[in-house]
């Protein structure tokens, strides 16, 4: 990095040309959540009870199984992306940022794996007894 | 290039009056960061069970229906309604919309009512209505 011009100063400290992408990816699926989240609430407040088999019949149906699926990535993805501007906000040190980003990647994808598998695992099982 | 240190900066957060739009903006982050870490934990939790069997089931309704998680339960909606209002007050005002001080200051205030109130509903409901 240059020390002489103002020019030389700001080199390569500017854009990524990813910001636009993830401002629309974090509205696009804002939108994307709220109506599968209503979805959820509103398809809850109707079950008439949140029994196992309950809640395992209901849950193996093509017509909720699927919007679940879809309703985990959309607020995966989302949620994700909240973390990492909270955690560009706040963690100002380059290796422990690089470090929270990496901790919050593993943490989405590995519980957002495990509620899709737990979703298709009833869903293509069927009530266990 | 010498930098000219009498040019205004960007004042300290300190110096400004506290402001509904500002809480409103802090909750919107403390709301949508927890739900990222306590209702994903929960969401991935109540599936799991699902998938795994009536005994996991079961222990995981014991669990919500304690007085503990209970708490975390409303608290979660709660967070989800307020999460829910400010972020779509957040889409108005991307389109350039309300930020004239009197609209501004209503619409962030009322993310409030409309969490506790919708909060308050579905429990009501659950607790009420459904017994």
């Amino acid at each position: 990095m240059g020390t002489g011009t103002g020019l030389g100063r700001v080199r390569g400290l500017g854009s990524a040309r990813h910001g636009g992408g993830h401002w629309v990816l974090h509205r696009m699926t804002a939108v994307s959540n709220l109506l599968l989240m209503l979805w959820l609430l509103f398809s809850l407040l109707r079950l008439p009870a949140y029994d196992y088999q309950t809640i395992r019949l209901w849950l193996e149906q093509p017509i909720v199984a699927v919007p679940m699926i879809l309703l985990v990535v959309s607020v995966f993805w989302h949620f994700r992306m909240g973390l990492q501007v909270l955690i560009e906000d706040y963690v100002h040190e380059e290796g422990l940022k690089f470090a929270s980003l990496v901790a919050l990647t593993f943490y989405t994808f590995g519980s957002g794996a495990l509620a899709v598998f737990a979703i298709a695992k009833i869903a293509l099982t069927g009530t266990a007894h | 290039m010498a930098q000219n240190r009498a040019r205004p900066i960007s004042p300290h957060l300190s110096i400004w009056k506290w402001g509904a739009h500002m809480t409103t903006s802090i909750v919107h982050r403390i709301t949508g960061d927890g739900m990222a870490v306590v209702g994903a934990m929960v969401l991935v939790w109540w599936l799991t069970a699902a998938a795994t069997g009536q005994e996991s089931y079961d222990y995981f309704l014991a669990c919500a229906a304690s007085p503990f998680g209970r708490f975390v339960l409303v608290g979660l909606t709660w967070a989800f309604f307020q999460h829910l209002a400010s972020g779509l007050r957040h889409l108005v005002l991307d389109t350039g919309a309300g930020y004239e001080l009197v609209t501004n200051r209503f619409w962030a205030r009322l993310t409030f009512v409309f969490g506790v109130v919708a909060t308050a509903a579905v429990w009501g409901y659950l607790l009420f209505v459904k017994g």
